[in-house]
């Protein structure tokens, strides 16, 4: 099973700035994920959560030890290689960073096409499915300044989601929604995982969705303080 | 417009939305780019006015090779010849006849008291080989002593004036201390040295000029022997006629080193290539502002582009794109305001102001050109876009 795991991270240390600035954010941190699992981060601000989220996305370089994604090592890996392998990954961020100038059948339609497939027609047609099974059917053509805050982090869930990544890493993707679009966006993950495989990498605080979780890591300091499967 | 792009590009076309997102800001960019074309396009038809009325008085002409003092600058900006160069280039084999030509300029005053300044040039009549057919069929009748052909297109020639010269009249006017008798018309055009041109025979243009000696014309120019190349005789010419004191150029030479003196020499040619090359300047630096605030302005989005496994190229087509549609957009309404600035131009000064298609296909190359390389500029301030910072 850990030969097959999507995520191994082995005594991971990383650090911020230089000399006498030189802050260290992670020690000697190592764990595998399991393919299809839904794994909380937790931990106060500062214990290094993001810093990890950033490390597995590729979306940093990693300086000591080891992580290993979807197979391939990232340290020391070559950015272009880390562009490609960032095409699999799903990323949801606490503030949804959507286009814009971009309507959400649009927005969403930039998940698929990065992966340049399909012609424009076909990726609509994706995305706006996406964006009826978030409940935005009626929402489809609006600019994200028309959208409410709840509405256009759904939005950001379906550009992630669309291309059916292999891995989802996500940051608060539920603090701006209601309880029940909360629980219907981790539900879709969970279902995900159980369906397709997709793993899930979740920092999150709301006490909601820990009970949905396969796994939860406590982090601290940069150290991992606790590891439960409840 | 939206579809058109995607069908065109087989992708959304995010470069025209994020600028068409803010129009305020499109439409002051497409403004700027519209304004540059137009300095850009007043200093080349200005430009090209004064190229055009540098090479209208060889239109007047009709001569294989002129032989002129080397001091001289310009066919209409020339130093003394002495005449017996012409007899000397009459012996040199190929040369079939020659001519002398006078240039002066003469003002004079009409009677509402405007002032012309009218560029003359004085011919042998007896020799209408050596200017253009319009103006050969009238030559006989210059045989009369004080008469003119008059340009109809003069600066400030009354139109009842040209009207009554066209249907055969006569027009007598005072020019230093004598009636001349304006007794037809030609075509040409005003320029930048004078109001207009007149042919006169050269009797009677030094009887006008009298400072000016028959011995001395301006110019002189020759005809070659049929069949034999115009190049080729001039050779033979530069080799007899001493190279210090006379040039030999073909008409075609001639006319090049005209327009080169012009445009190189002349502070006029100077100015307006300095005013060419600061409407490029102005251009760059509104299109590269524009988009470098619009990439600074979605930073964001693109550091989540790049997240999403999106590389330089795609941001580097945005750009582009953007650069594209400011450029098409600009350069359209800076093309009709210049051809509508041309006209008010040339009914104002009577300068050959003309929106050529090889000026405009050119300039529209160089709003693109312009346009990328801002863009590529721009690109610069990508690298800020951090992905690792959106979380």
């Amino acid at each position: 099973m850990t030969g097959a795991a999507p995520i191994v991270v082995r005594d991971l240390n990383h650090h911020f700035g230089e000399g006498e600035a030189r802050k260290q954010a992670i020690f000697d941190v190592s764990f595998t994920i399991a393919r299809g699992s839904l794994t909380i981060l937790m931990g106060p601000s500062g214990s290094g959560k993001t810093t990890l989220l950033t490390l597995i996305g590729a979306l940093r370089g990693v300086q000591d030890g080891s992580v290993t994604v979807l197979g391939q090592e990232l340290c020391h890996a070559p950015e272009p290689k880390l562009v490609i392998l960032r095409r699999r990954l799903g990323f949801i961020f606490q503030a949804h960073n959507l286009h814009e100038s971009l309507t959400a059948t649009q927005n969403v339609m930039m998940g698929l096409a990065v992966h340049g497939k399909g012609n424009a027609a076909k990726q609509r047609v994706a995305a706006r499915h996406m964006l009826d099974l978030l409940g935005l059917a009626d929402r489809r053509d609006y600019l994200p300044g028309n959208l409410s805050g709840g509405q256009k982090q759904r939005v950001a869930v379906a550009r992630a989601l669309v291309s059916n990544p292999d891995i989802i890493l996500a940051d608060e993707p539920t603090a701006a929604l209601d309880k029940d679009s909360g629980h219907t966006v981790v539900r879709m993950l969970k279902a995900l995982g159980e369906t397709r495989g997709t793993t899930t990498i979740m920092v999150t605080h709301d006490p909601r969705i820990l009970e949905m979780a396969d796994r939860i890591i406590t982090l601290e300091d940069g150290r991992i303080v606790r590891d439960t499967n409840p | 417009m939206s579809k058109l792009l995607t069908l065109l590009f087989g992708r959304l076309p995010i470069g025209w939305l994020q600028l068409s997102h803010n129009k305020g800001r499109l439409l002051a960019a497409v403004a700027g780019v519209a304004f540059a074309n137009l300095l850009v396009f007043m200093q080349l038809g200005i430009m090209g006015a004064l190229n055009g009325s540098t090479l209208a008085p060889y239109d007047l002409l009709n001569a294989d090779i002129i032989l002129s003092a080397q001091e001289g600058n310009t066919l209409t900006d020339s130093e003394h010849i002495a005449r017996i160069r012409m007899f000397q280039a009459l012996g040199t084999p190929g040369v079939a006849s020659a001519t002398s030509l006078y240039i002066g300029n003469l003002p004079f005053t009409l009677d509402d008291g405007t002032s012309v300044s009218l560029l003359t040039f004085g011919v042998d009549i007896t020799k209408p080989e050596f200017v253009s057919d319009a103006i050969a069929k009238s030559m006989t009748q210059l045989v009369i002593e004080n008469t003119a052909l008059l340009d109809e297109d003069t600066r400030g020639l009354p139109a009842e004036v040209v009207k009554t010269l066209s249907e055969g009249g006569k027009m007598s006017f005072e020019a230093n201390g004598a009636t001349l008798t304006a007794i037809g018309t030609m075509k040409v055009g005003g320029g930048f040295l004078a109001d207009g041109m007149m042919v006169t025979s050269d009797q009677t243009f030094l009887r006008f000029f009298g400072a000016r000696d028959s011995g001395a014309p301006d110019h002189i120019l020759l005809r070659t022997d049929d069949g034999v190349s115009a190049d080729t005789v001039a050779t033979r010419l530069r080799a007899v006629l001493p190279p210090t004191s006379v040039r030999v150029q073909t008409s075609s030479e001639a006319q090049a080193a005209d327009l080169a003196f012009m445009s190189t020499e002349r502070p006029t040619g100077i100015i307006f290539g300095f005013g060419v090359f600061m409407g490029i300047l102005v251009g760059l630096v509104i299109v590269y502002q524009v988009l470098s605030t619009d990439v600074a302005d979605h930073l964001r989005e693109y550091a989540t582009f790049k997240a999403m496994g999106y590389g330089q190229s795609f941001f580097l087509g945005i750009i582009f794109e953007e650069a594209i549609v400011l450029a098409i957009f600009g350069f359209i309404p800076g093309l009709i305001v210049s051809i509508g600035l041309y006209a008010a131009l040339v009914s104002v000064t009577g300068l050959p102001v003309t929106m050529e298609t090889s000026r405009a296909i050119f300039v529209f190359i160089g709003t693109l050109a312009a346009c990328t390389v801002s863009g590529a500029i721009a690109t610069r301030r990508l690298a800020n876009a951090d992905p690792a910072d959106l979380f």
